[in-house]
């Protein structure tokens, strides 16, 4: 098992004709997801590498493949469109690769997938991988091993840093999540902690997260009412300065609010146990009774 | 993006919110010939991107125009939290009756654009959120509705008893929030919003910042940016798609991704030295994007040493190798360089890397201990 995507998604691609889109189609498809459908507008009708058909429409896409989890790797401008496009073509998960999307457009975008039960990840985020099922995103499906760690995260590549630590050393993952850095993302820690928890092949959970907002204070609350796996942490930006924007838009701290130390805390209170750099999830893992 | 105080009180006046008459000046005459056409009393309001402008002695009282022209002198020019004071704001002194706190803001938690109103006005909110949090009314806004006029005088209602005020106060904060939409803002507040001794509900103080993501669509609004406002080594990161902060260390910085840059400058600290900035390359690096990283972080004096941290993913670790040797091909580098990097075409980049003669390195921890002990022997 895993959480999310796993053998029985079928990806529609949206954007598949760009820069981005075909190059990590082509690598969804090594590591073995099935990319059912691509989605560009005025290339209906075609092909992608001989393989994958495309569609003017999500709507079409849907119909004609039974595609049931769509990816958006669309520019900024057209981003907000697409994904309300894919909750409109009734898919059940759309991973939002972009980023750049405007936070009041986000505003709007929620509610509406919320009266369509259609699940977010992202914007701004690297995707999803449950090693050896599927990859939906731009997670280096390399660097992954099958096992029994969850992993979540707000970041991309300090996500790749602690799953390469874990694959080094034995530790597979059920599976590995990136929400985002927005202010406003349509998974959060929340919802992956109760997937994690629910979830068979999961053992262990590890959180990382970053300064900016509540969202960790939050999963440290959730954790200690209802996670009974082990869960350890991580989060980004102690010696960042207050009030500048760290890169993602969310990664602020404002006045006193969203700093590391803070979040640390909580994390801790939780009995969440508590990285200091990210070389230390195998040894933590470890010591909360998970085997390699 | 921020904008400054004169120009936020532009965007709320277009919107229909009274707010006081004033003009900016860059030089104490221009400050002196203001004074003199607005009569009476004048502030003299430094114009700079951050909060304490008043205590920094930044904001003056003057009487008479000669005044105000001493204080523009003082004030221009002047540093404040080490960004120099460019313009000034000169507006008529205001008599006051009574402060209140208007704002709107993106909500993380709920998702929404709320309205925040208080009636302990004319100190920073956050104080007053942390000490009286009973003072801060709140209404969650449907975006797809607006602020209803009936929230808009459930909020006034606690600002007010004067029906009179309380209208005035509601119409203002719809004007706020249609503000707010237009500018494409993530934050909009008046503070504080008066009252005058003759009843009136005026603007005084205006804060707006833009949401970086709206400004390709809006040219007007990013057309406010004044990069004379800003540190010029951020200005050149941002027109090559790179993200920089320079901060008070010794360990020049240069990661892709701004978690990880986050974790690489937390790292530099935890073996004892210190990050000399924070430096994102993004996600699909060029060789060019990091030529001008390169030249960013040798710009700034006080680093000692420079850290690559690369996992590749999106970016290609050879497109990195060769940037760095591309940038240090006319002039060899003066600082010791350590690289780490690991991913997606590794092996290509180390092969470029060694017959530049760099050596590079595969462990986060062990790149960032080398980094840390040449800025301290270089020191």
């Amino acid at each position: 098992m895993s959480i999310f995507v796993d053998k029985n998604t079928k990806l529609v691609v949206q954007g598949i004709t760009g820069r981005d889109g075909s190059f990590h189609t082509r690598q969804m498809i090594e590591y073995g997801t099935q990319v059912v459908a691509g989605v560009t507008p005025g290339k209906g009708g075609q092909t992608f590498d001989d393989t994958v058909p495309i569609f003017n429409t999500v709507a079409q896409a849907v119909a004609e493949t039974g595609a049931n989890t769509s990816i958006v790797y669309v520019p900024s401008r057209f981003a907000v469109d697409a994904v309300l496009e894919a909750a409109d073509a009734g898919v059940a998960l759309i991973v939002c690769i972009t980023e750049g999307l405007p936070v009041q457009d986000m505003t709007r975008v929620m509610p509406f997938l919320a009266e369509r039960g259609t699940r977010l990840i992202g914007p701004n985020c690297p995707g999803i991988i449950s090693p050896g099922q599927s990859k939906v995103g731009i997670i280096p499906g390399q660097i992954c091993l099958e096992g029994n760690v969850g992993v979540v995260s707000r970041s991309g590549t300090l996500t790749y840093e602690v799953i390469h630590h874990l694959t080094r050393n034995g530790m597979g993952q059920s599976t590995c999540i990136g929400i985002g850095g927005d202010p406003i993302i349509g998974t959060n820690f929340i919802d992956c902690l109760e997937a994690f928890e629910a979830d068979g092949a999961t053992e262990a959970i590890v959180v990382i997260g970053e300064i900016g907002g509540t969202d960790e204070q939050n999963a440290a609350a959730y954790v200690s009412e209802h996670v009974n796996k082990p869960v350890v942490g991580f989060i980004a930006g102690r010696t960042a300065p207050p009030g500048r924007r760290m890169g993602h838009a969310g990664a602020i701290i404002s006045g006193s609010s969203g700093t590391a130390d803070e979040k640390m805390a909580a994390f801790d209170a939780a009995g969440i146990a508590v990285m200091e750099r990210p070389a230390e999830v195998v040894a933590l893992l470890k010591e909360q009774g998970v085997a390699a | 993006m921020n904008l400054h105080e004169y120009q936020a009180r532009a965007l709320l006046k277009a919107a229909g919110i009274p707010v006081p008459d004033g003009e900016v000046a860059t030089a104490p005459n221009e400050v002196e010939a203001i004074a003199k056409r607005l009569g009476g009393a004048v502030v003299v309001k430094a114009q700079v991107h951050t909060g304490g402008r008043g205590k920094a002695g930044g904001v003056k009282l003057a009487k008479t125009a000669a005044e105000a022209k001493r204080h523009g002198a003082a004030i221009l020019g002047m540093q404040i939290k080490g960004l120099t004071v460019e313009k000034v704001l000169v507006a008529p002194a205001a008599e006051i009756a009574s402060e209140s706190y208007v704002g709107v803001i993106v909500d993380r938690a709920s998702q929404r654009p709320v309205m925040m109103v208080s009636p302990a006005g004319g100190v920073d909110i956050e104080e007053v959120a942390a000490k009286t949090p009973e003072k801060i009314f709140k209404a969650p806004i449907d975006p797809r509705y607006g602020l209803l006029p009936h929230q808009a005088m459930e909020l006034a209602f606690e600002l007010y008893d004067d029906v009179k005020q309380v209208r005035q106060a509601a119409t203002i904060m719809q004007q706020l929030y249609q503000a707010f939409r237009d500018a494409g803002a993530s934050l909009a507040e008046i503070n504080p919003l008066i009252t005058t001794p003759d009843g009136e509900v005026v603007a005084l103080d205006a804060k707006i910042g833009v949401d970086d993501n709206e400004l390709e669509r809006r040219p007007d609004v990013a057309a406010l940016r004044d990069t004379s406002a800003e540190d010029p080594s951020e200005v050149e990161a941002r027109e090559m798609g790179l993200s920089y902060i320079p901060l008070d260390g010794n360990v020049g910085c240069c990661v892709n991704g701004a978690g990880l840059a986050m974790a690489t400058m937390d790292l530099v600290k935890y073996y004892g030295g210190e990050p000399a900035n924070f430096l994102d390359i993004g996600g699909s690096s060029s060789p060019e994007k990091v030529v001008t990283a390169l030249k960013i972080i040798t710009a700034d004096p006080k680093v000692k040493s420079i850290l690559f941290n690369i996992f590749g993913g999106i970016t290609r670790c050879d497109d990195v190798a060769n940037g760095i040797v591309t940038a240090t091909k006319g002039a060899k580098l003066d600082r010791p360089i350590v690289i780490r990097l690991t991913g997606t075409n590794e092996e290509l980049a180390v092969n470029v890397l060694t017959k530049a003669g760099f050596e590079a390195l595969t462990d986060m921890d062990e790149a960032v201990q080398q980094a840390v002990k040449l800025a301290r022997e270089a020191a």
